[in-house]
């Protein structure tokens, strides 16, 4: 299961968990969404028991095997076991979404909160953030990654860049809105300093849409790695990333359409499982911004 | 007589506005240089009709807002010089209750924390000591100890604002500003709530700034009573003389409003007509002067202050002698 709906049980009164989990699986959209991304995070935590093959295993005799017999997703163009690679690109492809979703949860929400409670930074961390959000997403990421060079770490810093001021929107947002709150009057009527009534009140009554908006940054980052890897700037090949085997299948996807076309089916699967997970949390989480039960 | 627990003089909070862009910039004065004084164990009402600036006024008592001018002293301490480490500590010794009963708990936290959040924020004993503080302040406020686990929503509204008030209570403070605390609640758990703080008033000497804009709660709680107008306090006096003999034709008009319970009886005529002028713009002079049946031309050039008219009565009018 995602960490972040154990995240967001977590953010919640205890009487209330259970029946927050309840909702959550009566959710249909989400559960979908469950099963779809749990399946892809399947492949990604058990590639070492279940690929049959080493992903960087050439096998020359076996070059451009259709799917099924010995290769079940079939081989590319060196002879490397498809299945095997995706397995094991799904480790790196999910490894950089999650890592972007911490790095962005952790520096977007504090700066966020910041913004939203210290009305004196609001105004330059803000345009900070602005700036960042003028360039569209995918060319920013590029640009970052391109700069630092080919590696899942840089890849992670310039997708971390571009979400971290989409974060710390959403946060100010709720942020402004939860400290008018008279119970944030009280405590600090009855003496509360800053940090606590962030800490305790603030953060803990911020986290829902937070949370809803992060499901969606890991899909978007998942997509955005592997356009990034598809170009060249991410892990660079033969490391098995979803964006490279396409880059790498699409010169014979004529001939050998498998190549490309499994990881493509990957990432439409987790990045569709994620977007269900996101609607099904917001659904229930944030009632307010519900527009139909799914 | 001595010293009063809280003493203002000349409290003012002016809200800067912009009426329209690029427009000159105005001021709301919401509370417009006013004088308080509330003695230690007393209960001072604090009336006027919505927007006059009550609640601005509880707030800025304790500091919540900011005031823009004036002093004000606390058992003797000017409170607006205090630098904000020793203002903290000050906190200890007053306190709040909110006029909404839901937003004024945090949906996240069991009542357990919510009561005991001042004692940890002052780290006020152990947690068993604290654990026992909480469970000593639900029996009082007429709730018992095992709902210290529960969440604010699965109480009525009358249940969550005595969670406040046992919150308000916690660090047994010396002067508790009640904002409109009954006026969210049914009529019947109203008179509840209404004993319980008299109770708790008469048990821990607790002095009360009541704000509120029905005259019946106010006539039955307050020892003094503080009339307000578009910012400015109008009128003050004793509770009985000043129901009683009120003096302010704002305050009259105020009282003639109140229903009779009688279905025979005839009906009073309308006391005032128009609504209360923005506090953008308010007339010169006295505010009241647009709607009072007696103005005369003195009322629109000269600001009346609030004066002796009797031994502790007080009134802000020229034309009452």
């Amino acid at each position: 299961m995602a960490a972040e709906a154990v995240l967001a049980v977590g953010a919640l009164p205890p009487a209330r968990r259970f029946a927050l989990t309840r909702r959550l699986f009566r959710h249909r959209l989400f559960v979908t969404g469950l099963v779809l991304f749990g399946a892809m995070l399947f492949l990604a935590l058990a590639a070492d028991w279940i690929a049959p093959y080493s992903p960087m295993r050439m096998q020359f005799r076996a070059r451009f095997r259709p799917p099924g017999g010995a290769f079940l997703f079939g081989t590319d163009n060196f002879g490397r076991d498809i299945f095997s690679r995706l397995c094991f690109g799904a480790r790196l492809s999910l490894g950089i979404g999650f890592a972007v979703v911490v790095a962005t949860g952790i520096i977007g929400t504090a700066t966020g909160l910041l913004a939203g409670y210290f009305r004196r930074l609001d105004e330059w961390l803000m345009r900070v953030m602005d700036a960042l959000m003028a360039f569209p997403a995918v060319m920013l990421a590029l640009a970052i990654a391109a700069a630092l060079g080919p590696s899942a770490a840089n890849a992670v810093i310039a997708l971390s860049v571009v979400y971290i001021p989409r974060t710390a929107r959403i946060v100010r947002a709720t942020v402004l809105v939860v400290r008018e709150m008279d119970y944030v009057q009280a405590a600090r009527a009855f003496g509360g300093r800053d940090l606590w009534i962030i800490w305790r009140h603030i953060l803990p009554n911020s986290l829902a849409p937070l949370i809803v908006q992060l499901t969606f940054i890991f899909a978007y980052a998942v997509l955005a790695e592997s356009i990034l890897s598809f170009l060249g700037v991410g892990p660079p090949p033969p490391t098995p990333t979803w964006g490279n085997m396409i880059a790498e299948g699409k010169d014979y996807i004529r001939e050998a359409w498998w190549i490309a076309m499994f990881p493509g089916l990957a990432i439409a699967i987790t990045v569709l499982g994620l977007n269900m997970l996101g609607d099904g949390l917001r659904d229930v989480l944030d009632p307010r911004l519900k527009v139909q039960q799914g | 007589m001595t010293a009063p627990l809280l003493q203002a003089r000349g409290l003012a909070k002016h809200f800067p506005v912009r009426r329209s862009l690029g427009g000159a910039p105005g001021t709301v004065k919401a509370v417009d240089g006013v004088d308080l004084d509330l003695a230690a164990g007393e209960t001072l009402g604090l009336v006027g009709e919505s927007g006059c600036g009550k609640t601005t006024l509880g707030r800025l008592v304790l500091r919540l807002i900011e005031p823009t001018g004036g002093k004000l002293l606390f058992d003797g301490t000017d409170l607006l010089t205090l630098p904000p480490e020793r203002m903290r500590l000050m906190r200890r010794r007053m306190s709040i209750i909110f006029q909404d009963p839901v937003g004024s708990l945090d949906p996240r936290m069991s009542v357990a924390d919510i009561i005991g959040e001042p004692l940890r924020i002052f780290s006020e004993g152990s947690r068993a000591e604290r654990h026992a503080r909480v469970a000593d302040l639900l029996s009082r406020v007429g709730l018992r100890p095992e709902h210290a686990a529960r969440f604010p929503h699965e109480f009525s509204g009358g249940q969550r604002q005595r969670i406040g008030i046992a919150r308000a209570l916690a660090l047994s403070p010396a002067m508790v500003v009640c904002d409109e605390p009954v006026s969210a609640l049914d009529v019947s758990i109203q008179a509840q709530i209404v004993n319980l703080l008299m109770d708790l008033q008469a048990e821990m000497g607790l002095a009360y700034l009541f704000v509120a804009h029905d005259l019946s709660v106010v006539r039955h709680i307050a020892d003094r009573v503080a009339v307000m107008y578009l910012g400015r306090v109008v009128e003050t006096a004793p509770k009985r003389v000043l129901f009683a003999a009120p003096k302010h034709p704002y305050t009259k008009a105020l009282l003639a409003a109140v229903p009779v319970p009688n279905p025979r009886g005839a009906m009073p005529p309308v006391p005032l007509a128009g609504e209360i002028p923005s506090p953008l713009d308010p007339p010169s002079g006295c505010h009241f002067r647009t709607r009072c049946p007696l103005a005369i031309a003195r009322c629109a050039e000269e600001t009346p202050l609030l004066r002796e008219v009797e031994a502790d009565h007080r009134a802000a009018c020229h034309l009452v002698t």
